[in-house]
């Protein structure tokens, strides 16, 4: 009788064990989590004080945004390089309204309708001429910025003073713990979470980038599944880059600029896999997180801030491996019977 | 015939200037089991697609249950009660059993445009109930589809073509790589599938499976239908004769 309760609850572990295993974003959680005790130490506990953290988490939603898309779109078996361009474009088109009296919301609506074309687009061609995404957001990558540049005359326009910056950038909360901008990366991070987890849309995108012919034979529209993603990515990117040019009250033509990349390598850290149909939404706010506090937690410990780049890179290949490896191990724990 | 379930009438098919198909006429009869064989390239794999909604034919008729239809898409075919099973692109290997055997129909709570919030509850008891009918053992609907045998993902394709009451199965060499065990398995699911009042449609390389568990056979070659006779009044080396 003991025995078997014994055999049950060992049944049980092993399947719990297994469980967390498996779970892609494990290996940069467990990284996050040994960086922020690290650098507590190194800086004599002034990381985790107040002001730093109120520094963290008032950028965080920025990068975090982009790379939500990033890796919702990784999980669809694509990939979008042009976000770094299409997070300038998008706040730049709202100036430039705005300069010419639009008012903010008409202003809000259009710069997420021009990244929506934008996506649409990437998507569009990705698909119908059947070339890697890889090269068609390259291309975007490119354009959109061009465009950037080119609609702003090479001068950012001036932002009007009545803009609703308390909706998106003023600090609230307890001791003004958060910006607003929070609030928004928080609730667009649970709902694209519920989206992928709970919804059948969520299902279609997975199983589009797990296996396509699967996904194909068995009825789903992959390839509107994988345009949607375009454009949730492509908007994601422009209402961040509205909320840092807000945040900076400036529109400037370059922001963005290798924003791209750094989004690639949070998904990845964050467990998602380039070949699609692994990710999480959780995965890629580790990722940046991660990120974020690599590039405060450096300064804050008195180390050359030239080793941020070393330092990223290095834990993107580090995360993969230790992914491949856990999943590896996850695997041959059997469970039968 | 009035007992078909499909009929196909001169169903011709062209890929870039071959001619892949050459006027198929055919009858799948409720309740049968179809041994479809012939070599690579005969025409048998363009059939089953055009069945399947995969491709479309340039030029014929398909009839389910005496009624004309248009099959354009896989969707269009499921829901004529068609189900394919390929060898390899029926399941996604990133996926738990449960998710692979709803994709593309998952239950919903409610949904607005065709997307809406998964009704998870129904999706765990549904597929156990799918897997088990099926008399396969599986440990949990949650374990990876990558994580099973070969034999095991062609069980849990069956269970999903039974589970949604397909009347037609179409199994693409379903006996492809697997052990000699699980073979026996698949062949013994295709001979009880007349029970079920479903029509199976078995396309495999070897004869000795065709002849095990099928009613008739069909030999293709070159695009035509070459031998359309019941198991008891051929043989295995006559049909190897006429491919």
């Amino acid at each position: 009788m003991r025995q078997e309760k014994f055999e049950a609850l060992e049944r049980e572990l092993k399947r719990l064990f297994k469980t967390y295993l498996e779970k892609p974003e494990l290996a940069g959680l467990i990284l996050l989590v040994l960086l922020i005790v690290l650098f507590q130490i190194r800086s004599h506990g002034v990381f985790l004080n107040q002001d730093n953290l109120r520094g963290i988490l008032g950028i965080l939603p920025e990068a975090g945004l982009v790379a939500i898309g990033v890796t919702i779109l990784m999980i669809s078996g694509e990939f979008d390089l042009s976000v770094g361009s299409v997070f300038a474009l998008m706040p730049m088109t709202m100036a430039i309204l705005m300069v010419h009296g639009a008012p903010f919301p008409l202003a809000l609506l259009a710069g997420l309708l021009v990244c929506a074309v934008v996506g649409f687009v990437n998507g569009y061609i990705t698909i119908r001429f059947a070339i890697p995404s890889f090269i068609t957001t390259l291309g975007m990558l490119f354009m959109a910025r061009s465009l950037t540049v080119v609609v702003s005359g090479g001068f950012p326009p001036l932002l009007p003073a009545d803009l609703p910056t308390w909706l998106f950038t003023s600090f609230v909360g307890p001791g003004n713990m958060f910006r607003m901008s929070f609030l928004w990366f928080a609730g667009i991070a649970v709902l694209t979470s519920l989206m992928l987890s709970r919804t059948n849309f969520g299902n279609w995108i997975k199983a589009t980038g797990g296996f396509l012919p699967a996904a194909a034979s068995m009825g789903i529209p992959t390839a509107r599944v994988k345009i949607v993603c375009f454009m949730l990515c492509s908007m994601l990117s422009g209402f961040a880059g509205m909320l840092q040019v807000l945040r900076l009250g400036s529109p400037l033509p370059s922001i963005g600029e290798g924003m791209e990349l750094q989004a690639v390598a949070s998904a990845v850290i964050g467990g998602a896999s380039l070949a699609g149909g692994i990710g999480t939404v959780m995965g890629g706010i580790i990722g940046t997180t991660l990120i974020r506090v690599i590039d405060n937690g450096l300064v804050l410990s008195h180390v050359d801030a030239n080793w941020f780049k070393f330092a990223i890179g290095f834990l993107t290949i580090f995360a993969v491996v230790a992914n491949a490896w856990m999943r590896k191990r996850a695997k041959a724990i059997k469970m039968e019977g | 015939m009035a007992d078909a379930i499909i009929s196909v009438r001169n169903l011709h098919k062209w890929y870039s200037g071959v001619h892949a198909l050459k006027g198929v006429t055919l009858d799948f009869r409720r309740g049968e089991a179809l041994g479809l064989v012939g070599d690579n390239g005969a025409g048998k794999s363009t059939l089953i697609n055009i069945l399947s909604g995969v491709h479309r034919a340039d030029q014929g008729e398909i009839q389910v249950e005496g009624r004309p239809v248009s099959i354009a898409t896989p969707r269009d075919a499921m829901d004529l009660g068609i189900e394919t099973i390929y060898q390899y692109n029926s399941m996604v290997p990133t996926m738990s059993i449960a998710r692979n055997l709803f994709i593309g129909r998952e239950p919903t709570r409610f949904s607005v445009l065709g997307v809406g919030i998964l009704d998870q509850k129904k999706m765990a008891s549904e597929s156990v109930r799918a897997i088990a009918n099926v008399d396969l053992h599986l440990r949990s609907p949650d374990a990876l589809v990558g994580e099973l045998s070969g034999g095991q993902r062609q069980g849990v394709a069956i269970a999903r073509a039974m589970h949604f009451k397909s009347k037609v199965m179409i199994l693409d060499e379903p006996t492809n790589h697997l052990s000699v065990k699980e073979t026996r398995k698949v062949i013994g699911f295709v001979r009880g599938l007349k029970e079920q009042g479903v029509t199976g449609v078995f396309i495999s390389h070897n004869m000795h499976h065709v002849f095990e568990c099928c009613d008739r056979v069909v030999a293709m070659a070159r695009g035509e239908i070459v031998l359309d006779k019941r198991i008891e009044d051929t043989s295995i080396d006559e049909v190897h004769g006429v491919l």
